[in-house]
C-alpha cells in the first residue's frame, strides 16, 4: 500500500531552560522522514538541550522511516542526560521504537571488535584460505596425474570431440589475433632498433633482433599472454558455471571423472596449439620486420630472409617451444584449477576468470624467468 | 534397519564452519519406496541429500547405498554404489553444451558399449518415458522449466538405477506441471520398480506420492517426526509440524 503522502509540520515550543517540546502534526513515513530529519537535527543542534519531547498526537501516519527520525535525533542530537520523550505515540511506535533499539544493540556488538583485532582475524583467515588453496592445487595436480593414468588403462573414456572442439576456440580462433598482435611487434622492434643501428650502418642486424627476439623470447611470451586472457579466463569462466550451476555434481553422481570429463580435453588442446600459435607468431613478426627492412632500410626482402635464417638454429627454436610448451600447460591448468575452485553465485565466476588470467601471467613471467636462469647455466 | 533397506543413513552428523547443520540423523529407505525427505527452508534437506548421494562426506556417521557404506568405501566400491543410483538436480543440472538427448545419452555412451544408433533408440526410449521424444534436439536453453526437469529425470533414469534421489522435483513449477512431474514419479516407481528419495517442501506433492516421510528441524537439526503424510498431519504433537501441514489447509479454508 502507498504510503500517504501529506507533508509533516512541526511547531516548537520551548523555554529558556532549554526544554523544548516539538509538536509533529501530518505523516511522517518514507516521503517525508529523510527531510523532517534533516530540518530538525540543524535546527536542535544549534542549542543546548535540557529536555526534549515529541509530541504525537497530530500525526496521523508513521511508519518506520518515522520511528527512524525520532531514534536519530535522539541519538544524535541528545546528550546522555537530555530529557528525551515521546508523548501519545501511536500504538505500533512503541514495537517499532522496541525494535531499533534491539536491532541497533546488535550492531554495536559486531562493530566493537578492534580494528587491530580485525586485522588478526583477516590475516588468519587469508593463511586460511591460501592454505586451502595450496592443499586444493595439490589435491587438483593428483587428480589430473590419476586422469591421465585413467587414459592409458581405457582409452574410450578420453573425449576426442572436445578435444578438437577446444583446439579449434583456443588455436584456430586465435590466429587472427595472434597473428595481428605479432605482425605489430615485429614492426615496432625493427623499426626502433633500425632507429640505433642505421647509425652503424648495421641495418642488416635488424633482421637478426627481430628473429632471435620473437623466436627465444617474445613470441612464446605473448602468444602465451594472449591465450591466458582469450582461452584461460573461458576455461575458468566455463568450468565455474558448471559447478555453480550443478552440472559438476551431476557429472560426480552419474560416475564421471570431471577432471576427466572437463580438464583433460582442454589441457591437451591447449598443449597441442599454443606451440603452433607460437610459430605463427613468429612468422608474422618476422613478416612485419621485414616489412621495415624493405621499405625503410632498403634491404631486399632476399637477404632479410637470408639473415634470419643464419641467425636462427634450431637449438633456439626448440627452446622457444618447450617454453610455449609449458605455458601451454601452466594456462590450461590454471584456468581449469580456477573454474573448479569457485563457490558461489555470479560473482565466483567474474572472480575465477580474473584470477585464472592473473595467475597465468604471473606463472608464464615466472617461469620464463626459471628458464633464462636455466639457459645462463647451460651456456 | 531392515535387510530390505535400499539405502540407510547411520548417526550422520554435519557441520559447516563449526556450525551444526544435521546432528545424528538415522533411517533406513525401503525399496520400491517413496520416501520423502521434508522440512522448511535452510533445515539441511539438500545438505542430507547431497551426502547420501556421496557428494559430501559427513563429519561422523554412515550412508549405506545398498549394502555399500559409501562414507568409508574403496573408490570403486563408491562407483559401484554410483551406479545404483540416478540424481535429479533442484536446477535440472543438464550440461548446457549439449542437447537433450546428448545429456541423456552421455551415461549410457561412457558406461555400456552400445553402438552409437543402439544408443539413440535408447535416449528416445528414455525421452519417450518423460514424454519429450520431440525436443531431443533441442538445448537445456531452448526448453521450459519443466521440461528440463524432466529431461533430467530422464538423465537419471538412462541407467536404470536403483534409487532415484530427487531434489525439490517440483520446486518452481506451476501446479499443473508440479502435478505432471508427481504423476511421473508415481509412474516411475510402479512400472520400473524403483526406489525414490524425494527432498521437498511442496505440500500437494508430499501427499500426492509419499509413501513415507521424515521432517528434519531446522532449530534441533534432528528428525522430528517419521511417518505417512496422513499421520504427521492428523497426529502432530509438535506445533512446528502442525503449523506445516496445516497451513494449506487454512488457504484452503480462506
Amino acid at each position: 500500500m502507498a504510503s500517504d503522502i501529506s507533508p509533516c509540520t512541526f511547531d516548537i515550543l520551548k523555554n529558556p531552560d532549554g526544554e523544548w517540546t516539538i509538536v509533529l502534526s501530518g505523516s511522517l513515513n518514507i516521503n517525508t522522514a529523510a527531510g523532517t530529519l534533516s530540518t530538525l537535527t540543524s535546527e536542535l543542534k544549534k542549542n543546548a538541550l535540557t529536555s526534549l519531547k515529541f509530541d504525537l498526537e497530530k500525526i496521523i501516519d508513521i511508519d518506520d522511516y518515522g520511528a527512524l527520525v525520532l531514534y536519530e535525533l535522539k541519538n544524535e542530537v541528545c546528550d546522555p542526560d537530555t530529557d528525551f520523550q515521546i508523548l501519545n505515540p501511536p500504538e505500533k511506535l512503541q514495537n517499532l521504537m522496541t525494535r531499533m533499539k534491539s536491532n541497533n544493540s546488535k550492531q554495536s556488538r559486531l562493530t566493537s571488535f578492534s580494528s587491530v583485532s580485525n586485522l588478526v582475524i583477516q590475516a588468519g583467515e587469508t593463511a586460511i584460505e591460501n592454505f586451502k588453496s595450496i592443499k586444493y592445487f595439490i589435491t587438483f595436480i593428483g587428480s589430473l596425474v590419476m586422469s591421465a593414468l585413467r587414459i592409458f588403462q581405457k582409452p574410450k573414456s578420453l573425449r576426442f570431440d572436445d578435444i578438437i572442439r577446444h583446439m579449434k576456440t583456443t588455436g584456430v580462433d586465435a590466429v587472427p589475433v595472434v597473428a595481428l598482435i605479432s605482425f605489430l611487434l615485429g614492426l615496432i622492434m625493427a623499426f626502433m632498433s633500425s632507429l640505433q643501428l642505421k647509425q652503424f650502418g648495421a641495418n642488416i642486424y635488424v633482421a637478426s633482433l627481430v628473429a632471435l627476439a620473437m623466436v627465444s623470447e617474445l613470441g612464446p611470451i605473448m602468444t602465451a599472454i594472449i591465450v591466458s586472457g582469450r582461452s584461460g579466463s573461458a576455461f575458468a569462466a566455463e568450468i565455474s558455471t558448471m559447478k555453480i550451476s550443478e552440472e559438476v555434481d551431476a557429472l560426480l553422481t552419474m560416475g564421471f571423472d570431471p577432471v576427466l570429463f572437463l580438464a583433460i580435453p582442454r589441457i591437451i588442446a591447449a598443449i597441442i596449439v599454443i606451440p603452433l600459435l607460437t610459430m605463427f607468431a613468429n612468422l608474422f613478426a618476422i613478416s612485419g620486420g621485414l616489412l621495415i627492412g624493405v621499405t625503410m632500410l632498403d634491404l631486399s626482402a632476399t637477404s632479410y630472409i637470408s639473415q634470419t635464417i643464419n641467425s636462427l638454429n634450431l637449438f633456439e627454436l626448440f627452446w622457444g617451444l618447450s617454453k610455449s610448451l609449458v605455458f601451454a600447460i601452466l594456462i590450461s591448468c590454471v584456468g581449469c584449477l580456477r573454474g573448479f575452485q569457485a563457490k558461489g553465485g555470479a560473482s565466483a565466476v567474474g572472480h575465477a576468470a580474473t584470477s585464472a588470467v592473473v595467475t597465468s601471467i604471473f606463472l608464464i613471467v615466472l617461469f620464463d624467468s626459471i628458464f633464462a636462469v636455466i639457459r645462463s647455466y647451460w651456456g | 534397519m531392515t535387510e530390505n533397506s535400499a539405502a540407510r543413513v547411520k548417526n550422520l552428523t554435519v557441520k559447516y564452519n563449526n556450525e551444526l547443520i544435521l546432528d545424528n540423523i538415522s533411517f533406513s529407505v525401503d525399496r520400491n519406496e517413496i520416501f520423502v525427505i521434508l522440512g522448511g527452508s535452510g533445515s539441511g534437506k539438500t545438505t542430507l541429500l547431497r551426502h547420501m548421494i556421496g557428494l559430501e562426506s559427513p563429519l561422523s556417521g554412515k550412508v549405506f547405498i545398498d549394502d555399500i557404506n559409501i562414507t568409508e568405501c574403496s573408490e570403486n566400491r563408491f562407483y559401484e554404489a554410483l551406479k545404483k543410483i540416478g540424481v535429479l538436480f533442484q536446477s535440472s543440472a543438464l550440461i548446457s553444451s549439449m542437447t537433450v538427448g546428448e545429456n541423456v545419452a552421455l551415461p549410457i555412451a561412457e558406461f555400456t558399449d552400445f553402438s552409437k544408433k543402439a544408443i539413440a533408440r535408447m535416449v528416445q526410449l528414455k525421452l519417450s518415458l518423460v514424454d519429450l521424444e520431440r525436443y531431443e534436439h533441442y538445448l537445456p536453453s531452448e526448453v521450459s522449466g519443466g521440461m528440463k526437469k524432466r529431461a533430467g529425470l530422464a538423465r537419471a533414469l538412462a541407467l536404470n538405477p536403483e534409487i532415484l534421489f530427487l531434489d525439490e522435483p517440483s520446486a518452481g513449477l506451476d501446479p499443473v506441471t508440479a502435478a505432471e512431474i508427481d504423476e511421473l514419479i508415481l509412474d516411475i516407481n510402479k512400472q520400473l520398480g524403483t526406489t525414490i528419495i524425494i527432498v521437498t517442501h511442496e505440500l500437494a506433492s508430499i501427499f500426492a506420492v509419499a509413501q513415507r516421510v521424515i521432517m528434519l528441524d531446522k532449530s534441533t537439526k534432528k528428525i522430528i517426526a517419521e511417518g505417512t503424510p496422513d499421520k504427521l498431519k492428523n497426529e502432530c504433537d509438535n506445533p512446528y509440524i502442525c503449523k506445516f501441514f496445516n497451513r494449506q489447509t487454512n488457504i484452503e479454508k480462506r
